[in-house]
């Protein structure tokens, strides 16, 4: 890798400080995606602001009618968390499908959804259960956020602070695994929640998105069979390798009723 | 010796305290004081002029010591890597042989082809360096098809290889397969890739050297598994430095299959530029470089056709293969597609007549050579997947159609019409117990009740025979490979009794430090802890040719038994002195030797002990000292056969392919260690797993860039991807070794992508599925169930 300034804050105000006026900075938090692409010599920031020494950023804690976690969390601390199984069981699923156990223990939510990675996981989560990003600035609708590919609505030093879902009726989701690299080639997150029925599909496309079709259709009835015959078009869907643009929007469909069941089990 | 070490125990791995608690020594651990480090500058383009290269401005880089290019080992005439067996073509000329320098002068021509080698303080400033080196390319297109190497308008590879063809091989006679093809009832034809893998070591390669200016004397650390070859091809064509000059070390090497083989450019620079910098250098390649520069294997695009009686019986077999050989001819590339692979055409069959015809091409790929099986997985794909394809044709039970074709047991030793005599084998037996274990009478239950949960499922057969434990070195020769291919052994006992013995073979992961003690100590009675086994220094171990082709044991254990039989010969002589008795009359029995029908006894340790302080010693009639050298030359190769049974189960929504339940029934012939065999099998059936399944090196078809360069797109199997095997023996033992053993490194690998796919293929029948191409991975699955969108 490159040469860089390191910085290691023990507060948020510090780190802050640290990215203020450095256009080249870059806060790094489990370094699941920066570190290999510092090492590939991908990337070139003049510094690197190490959030992992941020107590504050961490934790999860249920509150009102959902649960918020703090941007800093591990997918290992989701996933074995006894207040996301009880409160949303999908989403300790969903972080219990992320990567290897390596990544799990290293890898965070605030991360994770800062780098809106096409095949990212938690993306599908936050907006199927219309979570709301708390950031340094302030906060951001789960519609708002995702912009297109690596893409969010964040502005430059703007960190994530935390992620709050409000707790579904029901949700499920179901991940089709890229065969080589696990990422979701196609990841469906199905929710029924108070503002109606929501689905994001992740992986299959530029960025995540909501299959309307889907969610009118289990509005009215919500079960699998409600969408087994939705096709979505292939148009503009990812195509490599291991699933070609048909493939991702064939597979959309099956991954959406098998969160369906999932979610009605 | 005891039970539980000698020979046919599960006695446990004395390597794995080493490698279980992290102490392996590996080439990149070594501390080399003053060490430079190595970056090798590689080609981004598949096929582009060199217009020039600046080297200036990274000369001048804070921390670099010095710059190579392809003029600097031109200029000091460092010879080209050399491709080590001659295959003469149907018209009797040898291989087409390009040259292959060990850095590119004017022309790249696959993506990692070297350009330059940058030697710094640090691997950082080296990679620094060489971002900074300007290299003007006019890029050119590349050839990247091998389907279409050898079409008109092709982009040539070398102009030494006109129409990028190597060479036109044949074995057999076209006529008579012919004839016999007119008089068939039925005709099965197939066409098959056989894809392109990667090797993935998990240790990737790495070499160190250092020049002692003082004695002239180079040291090369390398992840090889024959330091001695390296050593002799370095010493004799490459580098031209004396093998006395010239000591190779193979350290603890983290697996090779093959890969690690060859003689590569950069173990040949590193050495090369040792004794110019003054400084020892360090070069260890990155995963990324392991994907784009190690020797890749299998390759081939076949058209086979079987004809067959009335009754199924095969009365001949032609095939058509293209070979790829990648853009240079790696070490022992040539060899692959021919003498390995069409040499094992007849399989378990008595087919009578086999033509085949093997056209190798050059590509703009990297070079393609042996991998784990190295041509006998490509010639059982072929063989197995068109027999279960003739039984599906004319609705003949599969296990069925192999039995009425298989070699009878009477009929060994059994020629073949391609070339090899086969010593041994009973398969009627092996395909009996297989089926048993795998209970295929309850198949048909088992599709119907996966049928009722929507899933396909599916049986596939691969019985297959490999030729392995390379082998006689006669009739190498007569095939046109450049060495001998014996083993040497050395036996040598210390004074106070414990044993080193000394192997020409290497182990990067097949634990000959455990079987070739637990033979030392069957053999000759002494503990298996007092046994050492060295192996992988040049300077320490008598020359052999090293470990690949499932040969350690058949060849370099057979030499370990006749320096056991020395050792035991000298010891009777010691012993009859020392029990005043006559030589005729001593026994040697379970480490001491006795003179039979009285109580006089001597142990073994007792003669050591008098070989090295000769007080009492017939020093008139032996020299002192217990220390004998042997070198084995086998008469024939060996030839372990099995049957793998492979069930699976396809999720027609999405493609995925799950293997419930695997059975291997193999003959190996005599078995040293029961659980390091098992421990062979199971990666060699998951390597098969992952090249019928889920690998696969993807090269762009336009540009030449390699898109499954990482492990984001190369797909290894994994622990998950397989179910617990099912596994047995029958035994007959190889009736020209002293250990009556074959060969068991590669046979998971030959024989299971076939069972995978005709499990898959078996599975897919009844959806209309008429072919599907490996890796049957869940899209093209998928893609084949739906008609190919």
């Amino acid at each position: 890798m490159y040469d860089f300034a390191y910085h290691h804050p023990k507060t948020l105000a510090e780190a802050l400080a640290a990215l203020k006026d450095k256009p080249e900075a870059r806060p790094v938090s489990g370094g699941m995606t920066l570190i290999p692409t510092l090492k590939m010599r991908l990337s070139k920031p003049s510094d690197l602001v190490d959030l992992n020494g941020i107590k504050e950023l961490t934790g999860i804690k249920v509150e009102g009618n959902g649960v918020t976690i703090g941007g800093m969390t591990r997918h290992a601390d989701v996933a074995s968390s006894a207040d996301v199984k009880k409160t949303i069981p999908a989403l300790a699923q969903l972080a219990a499908l992320i990567g290897d156990p390596a990544v799990r223990n290293r890898g965070t939510i605030g991360g994770s959804v800062a780098n809106a990675d096409p095949a990212a996981d938690y993306p599908a989560a936050v907006v199927a259960l219309d979570a709301t990003i708390t950031t340094t600035e302030g906060k951001h609708k789960a519609d708002d956020f995702f912009k297109g590919l690596f893409e969010t609505a964040l502005k430059d030093g703007e960190l994530i602070t935390a992620v709050s879902f409000p707790k579904p009726e029901k949700a499920g989701y179901e991940k089709f695994r890229n065969p080589a690299s696990r990422y979701a080639m196609v990841g469906v997150f199905v929710a029924k929640t108070a503002g109606g029925v929501r689905v994001a599909v992740t992986g299959a496309g530029p960025s995540v998105f909501r299959v309307k079709a889907m969610e009118d259709a289990l509005s009215k009835n919500f079960s699998s069979d409600a969408i087994k015959d939705i096709k979505i078009p292939a148009d503009g869907l990812n195509s490599d390798i291991h699933g070609s643009a048909e493939y991702r929007a064939h597979l959309v469909t099956v991954m959406a009723r098998r969160a369906v069941d999932q979610a009605n089990k | 010796m005891t039970a539980a070490t000698g020979i046919g125990a599960r006695a446990l791995r004395t390597e794995d305290k080493r490698f279980l608690t992290g102490t392996g020594r590996y080439v990149d651990d070594l501390p080399l004081a003053r060490a430079t480090y190595a970056y090798f500058l590689r080609s981004p383009h598949a096929h582009a002029k060199i217009k020039s290269i600046d080297t200036a401005a990274a000369k001048a880089m804070p921390g670099v010591v010095e710059i190579f290019t392809g003029k600097d080992t031109a200029d000091a005439k460092v010879g080209g890597l050399i491709c080590g067996w001659v295959v003469k073509d149907k018209h009797g000329q040898p291989h087409k042989a390009p040259p292959h320098p060990v850095m590119a002068l004017d022309t790249v021509r696959y993506v990692g082809d070297t350009v330059a080698m940058v030697v710094a303080n640090s691997v950082g400033a080296a990679r620094d360096a060489a971002e900074a080196i300007e290299v003007d390319y006019e890029v050119l297109p590349a050839n990247v098809d091998l389907a279409r190497a050898f079409d008109k308008g092709v982009p040539e590879v070398h102009p030494e290889a006109p129409g990028n063809l190597i060479y036109d091989w044949e074995i057999g006679v076209k006529a008579d397969a012919d004839a016999a093809f007119a008089k068939a009832a039925h005709v099965t034809k197939l066409d098959i890739v056989n894809n392109r893998l990667i090797p993935n070591a998990m240790e990737p390669r790495a070499a160190a050297a250092d020049y002692d200016k003082g004695t002239g004397n180079y040291t090369l650390w390398s992840t090889s598994q024959n330091p001695h070859v390296l050593r002799l091809i370095l010493s004799a064509f490459v580098l031209g430095i004396p093998e006395h000059k010239l000591r190779v070390i193979a350290p603890d090497v983290g697996g090779g299959f093959g890969s690690k083989i060859f003689c590569y450019n950069e173990e040949t620079m590193v050495t090369w530029a040792a004794s110019r910098v003054g400084r020892p250098i360090k070069w260890t390649a990155e995963r990324s470089e392991s994907f784009l520069t190690d020797a890749h294997g299998r390759d081939h695009v076949t058209h086979a056709e079987l004809a067959l009686d009335k009754d199924g019986k095969f009365l001949a077999l032609k095939v058509d293969t293209i070979a790829n050989m990648g853009a240079y001819l790696s070490t022992f590339s040539t060899a692959v597609p021919t003498y390995l692979y069409a040499t094992l055409l007849a399989g378990q069959y008595t087919t009578p007549v086999i033509y085949a015809n093997v056209r190798a091409a050059v590509t703009h790929t990297a070079p393609v050579d042996a991998y784990r099986g190295a041509g006998r997985p490509e010639a059982t794909f072929v063989i197995e997947s068109i027999v279960s394809k003739a039984a599906a044709e004319m609705k003949i039970d599969p296990a069925e159609l192999r039995r009425r074709n298989f070699i009878p047991a009477e009929a060994f030793p059994y020629q073949t019409p391609v070339a090899l005599q086969y010593d041994s084998g009973n398969y009627p037996p092996i395909i009996d117990e297989a089926i048993a274990i795998a209970d295929y009478k309850g198949f048909e239950a088992r599709r119907a009740e996966a049928k009722a949960r929507g899933k396909l499922r599916g049986i596939g057969f691969s019985s297959y025979i490999e030729a392995c434990g390379l082998g006689p070195s006669r009739v190498i020769g007569q095939l046109g490979g450049g060495v001998g291919q014996w083993e040497s052994a050395q036996i040598k006992f210390n004074p106070t009794g414990n044993v080193q013995v000394l192997t020409g073979a290497h182990s990067h992961g097949q634990s000959h430090e455990t079987t070739f003690a637990q033979i030392v100590s069957d053999k000759l009675g002494v503990p298996i802890e007092t046994v050492e086994v060295v192996h992988g220094d040049t300077a320490t171990t008598p020359f052999g040719m090293g470990s690949y082709g499932s040969r350690s044991l058949a060849v370099g254990g057979s030499a370990i038994m006749k320096a056991a039989d020395k050792i035991i010969a000298k010891g009777k002589k010691i012993a009859a002195h020392l029990m005043e008795a006559d030589v005729a009359d001593v026994v040697f029995e379970q480490g001491t030797f006795k003179v039979a029908g009285t109580d006089k006894a001597v142990p073994l340790g007792a003669t050591v002990f008098a070989a090295y302080v000769p007080h009492n010693y017939p020093l008139e009639e032996l020299e002192p000292g217990m220390d004998e050298n042997a070198f084995y030359d086998p008469s024939n190769f060996v030839y372990p056969s099995g049957t793998q049974i492979c069930e699976v189960e396809i999720d027609p929504e999405t493609g995925v392919t799950e293997i419930v339940s695997f059975t291997a029934v193999d003959d190996f012939g005599n078995i040293v260690n029961p659980m390091i065999v098992e421990g062979q099998v199971h990666g060699g059936i998951v390597q098969g797993v992952g090249q019928a399944l889920h690998e696969a090196a993807v090269y762009d078809k336009q540009t030449g860039q390699l898109v499954s360069g990482s492990y984001m797109d190369y797909r290894m199997p994994r622990a998950e991807d397989v179910p617990s095997f099912k596994l047995a023996n029958k035994v007959t033992p190889c009736p020209h070794n002293p250990l009556g053993v074959k060969g068991c490194g590669e046979a998971g690998a030959i024989a299971a992508p076939a069972a995978v796919m005709n499990a898959v293929r078996d599975a897919l029948g009844p959806v209309g599925v008429q072919h599907i191409e490996m890796p049957a991975t869940p899209m093209s699955v998928w893609q084949a169930i739906n008609g190919g969108k």
